[in-house]
């Protein structure tokens, strides 16, 4: 694997290898929690990508979702400058 | 550098937490009279997205095909705003970004191998500037785009929690 591995050093107009497009896509695989624990068995990449595509939506959703908490919490809080500091402390730690 | 328990101050997560307060500092300040109306609470969750997004792609900057994507569209948006007649300005942007991009790797889809074009067309519609991707980037830019997707809902998460009580 190793030793195929070199060859897909490509110049910039040559075609993409089966193994850089495997590499990527095991590495995709690992970021989903709906995949990483089918981390041995043979997971299709069309399957990879789906889950990916299913993966991206719901953290736009998750994002979305928290966005709308936010502007709600946002509108009940008093204004207080040392609220950021607090949470940047709370972050850090 | 995925320590839970010291925050690396140069960190992504880190740029992005004081950005993103930084911005929700200024929108709590925009406070209107009437600040728990239906339009003034869309108007907030608007800003508040936008602001998640720019300070995502802000801490990112024009290291990734992505984020350059990300700015141009935040950019070109608010020049339409200020300025209708910009367009040209924008458009320039744009080439220069696909040229950027598509410079890299002048493979077409022809070359996505069997069985998965259209699920990677479908995930370029997802990830910003995936357009111009070629199947390689694609993936390498989306495995970015996940990471940083995950970090900005764990600290929108935490600054939520921290509001509800």
């Amino acid at each position: 694997m190793s030793g195929r591995r070199s060859r897909s050093k490509q110049s910039s107009v040559s075609s993409i290898t089966d193994d850089q497009i495997t590499d990527l896509v095991s590495k995709l695989q690992h970021l989903i929690p709906e995949l990483r624990r089918r981390r041995f068995d043979k997971v299709s990449t069309s399957k990879v990508l789906q889950e990916t595509c299913n993966y991206i939506r719901s953290l736009h959703r998750e994002v979305e979702d928290l966005s709308d908490r936010l502007s709600q919490l946002l509108a009940s809080t008093d204004s207080d400058s040392d609220q950021a500091a607090i949470i940047r402390s709370l972050l850090m730690q | 550098m995925n320590n839970p328990h010291h925050l690396n101050p140069t960190s992504l997560k880190s740029r992005f937490t004081t950005r993103f307060l930084r911005a929700l500092t200024k929108i709590r300040a925009q406070k209107p009279i009437s600040s728990s109306s239906p339009t003034e609470i869309f108007r907030r969750y608007r800003r508040i997205k936008v602001a998640a997004d720019k300070s995502m792609a802000y801490s990112v900057r024009s290291r990734r095909i992505w984020s350059r994507a990300m700015l141009w569209k935040l950019r070109s948006r608010s020049y339409r705003r200020q300025d209708p007649c910009s367009g040209r300005r924008s458009g320039k942007t744009s080439q220069a970004i696909m040229k950027k991009s598509s410079n890299e790797n002048t493979t077409t889809r022809r070359e996505d191998g069997v069985g998965f074009v259209e699920e990677a067309d479908e995930l370029r519609q997802l990830v910003p500037g995936g357009e111009t991707m070629n199947l390689c980037n694609l993936l390498d830019e989306t495995a970015h785009y996940i990471k940083c997707l995950t970090t900005q809902v764990q600290v929108m998460k935490k600054i939520a929690d921290f509001y509800s009580f």
